[in-house]
C-alpha cells in the first residue's frame, strides 16, 4: 500500500468518524415547519437560522400558497401525516386539531419552560392558542398577529384639487374615514376617476369564492354593524343573531360597496388580488390583512409617504370591530421529533427573538414587543396594527369550522357577487345551514 | 357451453411452457399469470369502490377519527337527492356538458373535414390546432383568467374591438349570465382538437374507392357527404362524444382555476361540489353517497351509449 492510499483511507476514516460524531450530537434533527407561502414565511426562514446555529438542528420549510393551504394541511393532519413537525396553522383549526388529538397540548411545556400566556396579546391567546375558547388549555404559541385593516392612497387624499372637490360634494374633508358610510363615500368619489391619466377605482375588497376570502371580508364589516354569531346567553342559538336586522344592513352595505366601488372583474379577489390592485395604483382604498403593510410600505410605487393605514371604521352604532387573522405555532402530534419541535417553540418565545421577528416583518404577539414605547412609531403602520388588534373578533373555531365556513362562502358569494336573492334570505339561509351543522354535531 | 376467458387462455398456452412448470396444470398456470392483474385491480379499483359504498351508509367523517361511526341507512342518499343546491350543480354540469359536446363536435368535425383536404401547410396547421390539448388544464384555466380580465384581457379587448363595447364593461367570469359560457368557451378551445383528431382518423379510414364509385354514379358532393362521409365517420364521432362526455362530467381542474365555481355557485359543477363536501367540509359518508350516485349515473349513461355505439358500428 503506497503513501497516497494510506492518506486517502485516513481521510475517509476521519470523514466517517466526523459523520458519526455529528449524528451523535444531542438534539440534532431536521425539523419541518409548515406554513402558508407568503412574505412572513420568508422572514421566518431568515429568523430560524439563529435557531439552527444555537440548537444544531436544521430547519426545513413546507410553504403552501394560501388558496391551497387549508386543504393541504388539514389533509395532512387528518391523515396522520408526518410531513410537519411544527405547524403554523390558521386560528380556526384549533378546535378540530385539539379535539381530534392532532396538536400536542402545551400546558405542561409552558409551565416547565416558564412561558406565560399573560405575556402575549390577549386576543391572540384566545384566537390562536386556546381550546375551548376562554379556557386555560393551550395548543399553540401565538406566532403571528394579524388583523384585517385598510391602507389608502395618502398622496391622492392630499391633492388640493381632490380635497376641494370632495369637500364641495360631501361637506367634509377628504380624510381617513371614521365610519363605513364615510368609507363608501370616499370609494365612490374615487371610482372611475382619472388620476395622472389613468382610470382608478374606489376600493379593493375581499370577494374570493374558493377558500375563505369573501367571508373574511363580509365578517369584517358585519361585526361593526352589530352581527353576532349566537345568543350570548345561550350558545348555538343563532336565529335572530346571525340574521338580525343589523347583520342584514351590514351585508347589504358590503354588496353596495362591491357594486359601486370595486375595479372591473373584482369578483374573485382575496389577499393577493387586492394587493396587486393596490400596488398597481388601481384603487384608493385597500382592505387586507396587516401582513401586507410592510410590503406596501417598501413598495416603490405606493410605499413610503404615498400610503397610510387605518383600522376598520365604525358601523352605524359607532362601534368598530375587525376580523382577526394570524396564527399560532403548534407541535404536530404525529411528529416523531416533538422534543426538538418544542425546543423551537421555546426559542421562538424568547423576547429578543420576538423583537427580531417584528423587525424582520413578522407581527409579534408578545406584549413586551408591542407595548414597548417605541413600537407605535417604529413603522408607519405599527399604531394601526395595535389599534386593530384591540378590536378583533374571529370566525367560528369549532371542530366543524370548515362546514360553517363553506356555508358562509356560498351564501355570501351568492348574494354579494352573483346578486341572487336578498341579504335577509342569505342570512336566513346561513343561520339555517349553521344550525344544521351544529345539530349534526349534537349541540342541541 | 361457453368457455371462460381463463380456460381459453389456458388452452392457448403453448404445451412446451406448461411442461416446464412442473406440478402446475395449464389452468393453474393461466391463473398465475392473470393473478397479479386481478389483485391489482381488486386493490385499486374494486376495494375502494366497495369501501365507498360501505361508507355511504354511515356518518363517518375522516377528520373525526375518534367519533363514533353510525349506520344511517339511506339518509345520505335521500338528503342528496332532495338537496336543491345539488340539483343546481347538476344543472350547471348538464349545461357545461351539453354545450361543450355540441360545440366540440361541430367545430371539431368541421376542422377535420378541412384538414383532410390536401393543401399546403396541412401538417403545420394540424400541429398548431392540436397545441391547446397538450397544455395542462390548470395552466389553461389560469391563463384564461387573464384573457378574460376586463381591463387587460385580450378576450375582452377582441370583443370590444368587434362590437364597439367597452372591454371593461363586462366580466366573463364575474357575471352570472356570462360565466357558464366562459367555461364552455375555454373547454371548447382546449378540447376541440381532440374531437378533430378522432374525426380525422375516421375520415382517413374511408376508402377513396367508395367516393370514386359514387362519382361514377354521379352522386353530388352533398349526397356523398350525407350518405358516405357521415355514416362512416359516425362511430368515430360517437366515440369522441363518449370520451368528452365522461371527461366533462368529472371536469374539475380547469373550472376551479377559472371561476372557483363562482360567481356564487353558478359554475359549481358536481365534481367541485363533491370535492367541497369530501375535502373541505369533511363529510366523508355523505360525500361517498354523492360519489356513488355520480358513479351510477355515469356508468349507466355510458353503458346505454356504448350499446348504441355498437349498434351503429354493426350497421
Amino acid at each position: 500500500m503506497n503513501f497516497h492510499k494510506v492518506r486517502s483511507l485516513t481521510a475517509l476514516g476521519a470523514l466517517l468518524a466526523a459523520g458519526v460524531a455529528n449524528t451523535g450530537q444531542a438534539g440534532a434533527a431536521e425539523l419541518t415547519l409548515c406554513w402558508a407561502a407568503w412574505d412572513p414565511a420568508n422572514a421566518l426562514v431568515e429568523l430560524s437560522k439563529d435557531f439552527e446555529a444555537k440548537s444544531g438542528n436544521t430547519m426545513k420549510f413546507e410553504f403552501v400558497p394560501w388558496p391551497n393551504f387549508a386543504d393541504r394541511m388539514l389533509n395532512e393532519l387528518n391523515s396522520g401525516g408526518k410531513l410537519c413537525d411544527l405547524l403554523i396553522g390558521d386560528s380556526q383549526w384549533i378546535g378540530g386539531a385539539a379535539e381530534n388529538g392532532q396538536y400536542v397540548k402545551l400546558n405542561d411545556f409552558f409551565d416547565k419552560e416558564g412561558i406565560k400566556m399573560d405575556d402575549f396579546i390577549p386576543a391572540t391567546v384566545v384566537g390562536y392558542a386556546e381550546w375551548p375558547k376562554n379556557s386555560p388549555n393551550y395548543w399553540a404559541l401565538p406566532a403571528f398577529g394579524d388583523v384585517v385593516g385598510w391602507s389608502y392612497r395618502k398622496d391622492w387624499f392630499a391633492r388640493p384639487e381632490l380635497q376641494a372637490e370632495f369637500k364641495q360634494k360631501y361637506g367634509r374633508d377628504l380624510a381617513v374615514p371614521k365610519t363605513f358610510a364615510e368609507l363608501k363615500d370616499i370609494a365612490e368619489f374615487f371610482q372611475k376617476r382619472e388620476i395622472d391619466g389613468k382610470t382608478v377605482y374606489g376600493a379593493a375588497i375581499y370577494t374570493e369564492r374558493g377558500s375563505e376570502g369573501i367571508t373574511m371580508g363580509v365578517m369584517d364589516v358585519l361585526y361593526s354593524f352589530g352581527f353576532q354569531y349566537e345568543n350570548p346567553d345561550k350558545p348555538y342559538e343563532l336565529d335572530g343573531y346571525v340574521n338580525s336586522a343589523k347583520a342584514v344592513a351590514g351585508l347589504e352595505f358590503y354588496k353596495e360597496l362591491y357594486n359601486c366601488c370595486t375595479p372591473p372583474g373584482h369578483s374573485d379577489a382575496y389577499m393577493s388580488e387586492d394587493i396587486d390592485a393596490y400596488k398597481s395604483g388601481q384603487v384608493a382604498l385597500h382592505m387586507n390583512f396587516a401582513f401586507t403593510w410592510p410590503g406596501i410600505n417598501a413598495d416603490p410605487n405606493v410605499g413610503g409617504d404615498k400610503s397610510g393605514y387605518f383600522p376598520n371604521p365604525a358601523g352605524p352604532d359607532g362601534v368598530a370591530f375587525a376580523q382577526l387573522g394570524g396564527q399560532g405555532i403548534s407541535v404536530v402530534a404525529a411528529s416523531e421529533k416533538q422534543e426538538e419541535a418544542l425546543a423551537y417553540i421555546k426559542w421562538f418565545a424568547q423576547p429578543e427573538v420576538q423583537q427580531k421577528w417584528w423587525q424582520m416583518g413578522g407581527y409579534s404577539a408578545l406584549r413586551k414587543v408591542v407595548e414597548d414605547p417605541g413600537f407605535a412609531t417604529s413603522q408607519p403602520y405599527a399604531q394601526t396594527f395595535l389599534d386593530s388588534m384591540a378590536i378583533v373578533k374571529d370566525f367560528w373555531a369549532e371542530p366543524s369550522y370548515a362546514s360553517l365556513l363553506q356555508a358562509a362562502q356560498k351564501r355570501f358569494h351568492d348574494y354579494v357577487v352573483a346578486g341572487q336573492g336578498t341579504a335577509q334570505e342569505a342570512l336566513d339561509g346561513l343561520a339555517k345551514d349553521w344550525t344544521q351543522v351544529f345539530d349534526d354535531e349534537g349541540k342541541y | 357451453m361457453l368457455k371462460s376467458s381463463v380456460e381459453r387462455v389456458a388452452e392457448a398456452t403453448p404445451h412446451a411452457i406448461a411442461k416446464r412448470m412442473h406440478g402446475l396444470s395449464d389452468r393453474a398456470l393461466a391463473w398465475l399469470f392473470v393473478a397479479p392483474s386481478i389483485v391489482l385491480l381488486l386493490a385499486v379499483n374494486i376495494f375502494p369502490l366497495i369501501w365507498t359504498i360501505r361508507l355511504s351508509f354511515t356518518n363517518f367523517r375522516v377528520n373525526r377519527p375518534n367519533a363514533e361511526v353510525e349506520f344511517v341507512g339511506l339518509k345520505n342518499y335521500l338528503n342528496i337527492l332532495s338537496d336543491r343546491d345539488i340539483w343546481l350543480t347538476m344543472q350547471a354540469t348538464a349545461h357545461f356538458l351539453i354545450w361543450t359536446i355540441v360545440l366540440q363536435v361541430l367545430i371539431g368535425f368541421s376542422l377535420a373535414y378541412l384538414i383532410n383536404k390536401k393543401f399546403r401547410g396541412n401538417d403545420l396547421w394540424t400541429t398548431i390546432i392540436v397545441l391547446p390539448m397538450m397544455l395542462s388544464p390548470a395552466v389553461v384555466g389560469n391563463f384564461w383568467t387573464f384573457l378574460y380580465q376586463p381591463q387587460i384581457g385580450l378576450f375582452n379587448y377582441a370583443v370590444g374591438f368587434l362590437t364597439g363595447a367597452d372591454p371593461s364593461s363586462f366580466s366573463m367570469i364575474g357575471d352570472v349570465s356570462l360565466a357558464p359560457w366562459a367555461i364552455v368557451i375555454v373547454d371548447t378551445w382546449m378540447w376541440t382538437p381532440f374531437v378533430m383528431l378522432i374525426c380525422l382518423a375516421g375520415l382517413r379510414s374511408i376508402p377513396p374507392s367508395i367516393y370514386e364509385a359514387a362519382e361514377c354514379d354521379r352522386a353530388s358532393k352533398w349526397r356523398q357527404f350525407w350518405t358516405i362521409t357521415i355514416p362512416l365517420v359516425l362511430p368515430f364521432l360517437m366515440l369522441a362524444v363518449l370520451f368528452r362526455g365522461i371527461e366533462n362530467f368529472k371536469m374539475f381542474d380547469l373550472v376551479v382555476q377559472l371561476t372557483g365555481g363562482g360567481p356564487g355557485s353558478i359554475t359549481e359543477l358536481t365534481s367541485i361540489n363533491l370535492k367541497r363536501e369530501a375535502f373541505e367540509k369533511w363529510r366523508t359518508g355523505y360525500a361517498s353517497a354523492y360519489a356513488v350516485i355520480l358513479f351510477v349515473t355515469v356508468f349507466g349513461l355510458a353503458s346505454i351509449y356504448v350499446k348504441a355505439l355498437n349498434k351503429v358500428k354493426q350497421r
